[in-house]
């Protein structure tokens, strides 16, 4: 598998009048071309600070980032984020959400992928509407077809599905898988919910409490559609859990 | 039905409130202040002869031109201001001085500058509504939430789309705001600059009442439609909160 994106060794601390408080150790990881990489830690562990290190929106201390095996300047449409909080826009409605990274494309080019990708994540009928009108689960929808609407080499996602109640949350896995076997994305997912890694992910690393660094690394090797109750993966859920330090008959 | 209802107390307010003046002047025998009745009157009579219109609108037009000048100048300045930190920086603090600068105390220069005609009071429109929509709007530009920013630079969108689509329909909600406050002064300050020295207005209508024999009805009368206006204007400005691109900002 050719490397996608390659972390070397990079560090970051954020400080004031001369006090430094490291958040990030000397990580370094590789993500393969087209893999699903799941990153789990406790909170507060520095996950959000990687994350945006790596998508580019601030800049390590030291260390380097190489998406494609070139040094990674700025954020670019090529690698999409998706964060907890969300960003579609609440002033535009679903259609013009969708269209928004679209430049390249002549005016009516965008409508119709606008149309094509709300279609496929279920939000057909809803293009005209404004995001308040929305659920949390359909703003998500929204999010992720105006990720996928540029056709993004990588899609970043920062505890994507966190803020949504359970049964969303799921329904919002399968529907992620189901979209990652039509069009194929390098992903790196960042997240505490274990199951979730491993639910999704081809590999998963633990990280460990601030200062950051990477703990372990589990090959998931299970095939979709996975089944959250096969011994495997209540297995691999206590090993990961165990490195994460949580009680094995805890949970 | 329910808006009926709702509206009683404040009905009752008012009309307990006109019971009172009416009961007080009766009782006190004043020869100058009106009743409520005289000021009705005092109003058919301005509208039989034409001039309530002519006052009205010389002090719409006035507040109309010098409104829309400080709009012109503030949602443009405002944004900069909001967007660039070294403009900010350096006008802020300027801003900040002149703001609290009552517009009345303006009228004397607004006077050596512009003479009596329309420009005096005009001017002193755009100077008492221009600082409040800049200040909104320059906050509005601070508060954009850093997550659609982020996402805006995440798609890499040309500087023209940053503006249309994020920068300035985030900050639209505000600007509506600072609208509100802006003409709510600008219809404050036109009645006290019509009162120096010009010959149309709402204002110059209350000042020359007097002046001219004491005609408080009429007095009362200009500052009842100076209340009734205001009302309406603000409720013009609200229509703009109703947009459906701005609706995100008061449904909750």
């Amino acid at each position: 598998m050719r490397t996608k994106i390659e972390v070397n060794g990079i560090r970051k601390g954020f400080g004031s009048n001369g006090a430094t408080l490291q958040v990030v150790e000397d990580v370094s990881l590789t993500v393969g071309d087209g893999e699903f990489v799941a990153i789990v830690g406790p909170s507060g562990c520095g996950k959000t600070t990687l994350m945006n290190m790596i998508v580019g929106f601030i800049q390590p201390d030291s260390g380097s980032i190489l998406i494609d095996g070139a040094p990674r300047a700025e954020p670019k449409p090529t690698g999409i984020l998706i964060s907890q909080q969300g960003s579609i826009f609440p002033w535009l409605t679903v259609q013009q959400n969708l269209m928004f990274g679209l430049n390249d494309h002549p005016q009516a080019d965008k409508k119709g992928v606008a149309d094509h990708y709300a279609a496929m994540v279920g939000l057909k009928g809803f293009e005209g509407n404004y995001p308040h009108e929305l659920s949390g689960g359909m703003l998500k929808r929204a999010e992720l077809a105006r990720a996928f609407a540029v056709k993004p080499e990588i899609l970043y996602m920062d505890e994507p599905f966190s803020a949504l109640d359970a049964l969303t949350n799921l329904r919002m896995r399968n529907e992620l898988l189901r979209i990652l076997a039509e069009e194929r994305h390098t992903v790196m997912l960042i997240t505490h919910d274990v199951e979730e890694a491993i639910h999704l992910a081809d590999r998963i690393m633990v990280l460990s409490p601030r200062p950051t660094r990477i703990q372990a690394t589990f090959d998931v090797g299970l095939r979709h559609p996975r089944k959250l109750t096969s011994p495997e993966v209540q297995e691999l859920r206590v090993a990961i859990l165990h490195e994460l330090g949580v009680d094995r008959n805890a949970g | 039905m329910k808006r009926i209802r709702e509206s009683l107390p404040a009905m009752a307010v008012i009309a307990v409130l006109l019971a009172a003046w009416w009961l007080i002047v009766i009782e006190t025998r004043s020869v100058i202040f009106p009743t409520p009745w005289q000021v009705v009157t005092g109003t058919a009579e301005l509208i039989k002869d034409g001039t309530l219109w002519r006052h009205i609108g010389a002090s719409l037009m006035r507040v109309g031109i010098g409104f829309s000048l400080a709009v012109l100048v503030a949602v443009p300045l405002g944004l900069w201001l909001g967007w660039v930190k070294g403009a900010y920086v350096t006008l802020n603090p300027l801003f900040q001085i002149l703001r609290p600068i009552s517009p009345i105390a303006w009228i004397p220069i607004a006077i050596l500058w512009f003479g009596v005609g329309n420009a005096s009071p005009i001017y002193l429109i755009f100077i008492s509504s221009v600082f409040p929509m800049i200040v909104q709007t320059t906050a509005g530009v601070h508060t954009i939430e850093r997550r659609y920013l982020r996402a805006a630079q995440n798609f890499g969108v040309s500087r023209y789309t940053l503006f249309r689509q994020v920068v300035i329909p985030a900050v639209f909600p505000q600007i509506i705001v600072g609208m509100r406050i802006g003409l709510g002064v600008a219809w404050l300050v036109v009645v006290a600059a019509e009162m120096i020295a010009l010959r149309s207005g709402l204002g110059y209508l209350i000042i020359d009442s007097r002046n001219a024999g004491n005609r408080y009805d009429l007095v009362i009368a200009g500052m009842i439609i100076i209340g009734l206006i205001g009302l309406l204007l603000d409720g013009v400005m609200r229509l703009l909160e109703s947009l459906k691109s701005v609706r995100w900002r008061y449904a909750h």
